[in-house]
Parts: structure tokens; C-alpha cells; sequence
């Protein structure tokens, strides 16, 4: 699952959800934000197509970009 | 100028609201705004109803089809708290949350409509333009929005 990058979003709001959604560290929140700041995009989490609409959704009810990618692996 | 920030976790968990009066008033009417819109296709609602599937529309189509209604009502849900609670000295940690929420779509809908590009540089805009009153609107949900991450995150 992708977050694409938005002017708009707040970077400190960025982490906050981060950590909210996926209990990731503030470290790591940071870093994918940073991610998503500075490459226009991250991979933020990882899993099968229920889960990842799960995750998309609540991203989606937070105001982020997320979208969903198949991955081959 | 520092200023006291506005919003403070207490001891007990719960969080002390303290913006004027004019402060109140800018915010009590935009949740309603928000909401009435929410129900249309308004260009500016777009960042609150992105793409889930960029590569495929079947599976966009799909998705959409199951979860935009689910997704307008958890966005409505949010405003709700916000315009409920706009007068409020306290609030709990849910419903700052949903403060926090309604405040980014807010954001999300205005920057749209303003056309913000830049991450986090605030535009100098002459007072005599126009757009002035947005814009300051804009930056001051900016700051509050802010202020309730530091408080969330504290």
C-alpha cells in the first residue's frame, strides 16, 4: 500500500497517523513521512487485498492518499 | 508573539479547550458547510474521496462502489463532533480526535479551493486581494490543526 505525497497534509499530522493506524514508532512514522515528503511517495504497509483496503480506508477517513498495488511477490 | 497553546492534555486524560469567543464562531459554522457539501460532487471535495486503484478502474469502480458512502459518513461523523463540541472547554481524547479529522478535511477542501502547492510556506498575499480572508482562514485551521497534534502527541 502507497501514500502518496499532498502539499495540504501536515508533516507532524503525517506522523501522527502513522503511528495511530499502524502502532509504528515515532522513528519510523517520521521516516516514512519523511519518505513520502521527499519522494513523492512511500510503501507504508504491506499484506493481502482485505487488509489492504482496510488500511487504504482508514487512510482515506484521515484525509491521506493511499492507493493499493499488486505486487508480484 | 508565544502564546499559550490552546489546547492542553490535563491529568485526568482529557483535554482543556481554550480559543476566544471569535475563534469559536469561524469555526462553528464551517463543519455545516463541510457537510452540505459532503452530499455533492463539488471539485474541491477530491482529496477527500482519492482513488484506492490507480492502475485498474474495474477494481476502482469496485471499491468505490462498496466503501464512498462508508467514507462520506465517517467524514460527516467527524464534523458532527466538531460542530457539537464547538463550545466546549473540555474534550476527550475521541473527540479531539475528531476535531482533528475535521479540521484536515476543512484544510484539505480550502487549500484545494486556494490551490496550495507548496508544503508548509505560508503565501504572502497582498490584503486587498480577493482571496485574503481564505487564505487566513486557511492558515489559522493550519495552526489550530497543529496545536491538537502537540496535544494528542503530549
Amino acid at each position: 500500500m502507497i501514500v502518496w505525497n499532498d502539499p495540504i497534509n501536515l508533516m507532524s499530522y503525517v506522523t501522527f497517523v502513522f503511528q495511530k493506524l499502524f502502532g509504528y514508532s515515532h522513528e519510523k512514522a517520521t521516516q516514512l513521512m519523511l519518505d513520502v515528503h521527499h519522494k513523492g511517495k512511500a510503501i507504508v504497509s504491506s499484506g493481502g487485498r482485505e487488509r489492504a483496503e482496510m488500511d487504504v480506508f482508514r487512510l482515506h477517513e484521515h484525509g491521506l492518499w493511499a492507493t493499493m498495488q499488486q505486487s508480484d511477490g | 508573539m508565544l502564546r499559550r497553546p490552546p489546547i492542553r492534555r490535563t491529568r485526568k486524560g482529557d483535554f482543556t479547550l481554550a480559543i476566544s469567543i471569535e475563534e469559536r464562531d469561524v469555526l462553528r459554522s464551517l463543519p455545516r458547510q463541510l457537510r452540505e457539501l459532503l452530499g455533492g460532487n463539488d471539485p474541491s471535495l477530491a482529496r477527500l474521496f482519492p482513488p484506492a486503484y490507480l492502475e485498474d478502474p474495474d477494481l476502482e469502480s469496485e471499491y468505490k462502489g462498496l466503501m464512498a458512502g462508508d467514507l462520506r459518513d465517517s467524514h460527516g461523523a467527524a464534523l458532527d463532533v466538531m460542530e457539537a463540541t464547538v463550545d466546549a472547554d473540555r474534550l476527550d481524547e475521541q473527540q479531539l480526535s475528531a476535531w482533528l479529522v475535521g479540521l484536515n478535511q476543512l484544510r484539505l477542501v480550502l487549500g484545494t479551493r486556494l490551490d496550495i502547492t507548496e508544503d508548509d510556506i505560508e503565501t504572502e498575499v497582498d490584503p486587498q486581494d480577493p482571496r485574503h480572508p481564505a487564505f487566513s482562514l486557511y492558515y489559522y485551521l493550519t495552526y489550530l490543526q497543529d496545536q491538537v497534534v502537540g496535544a494528542l502527541s503530549s
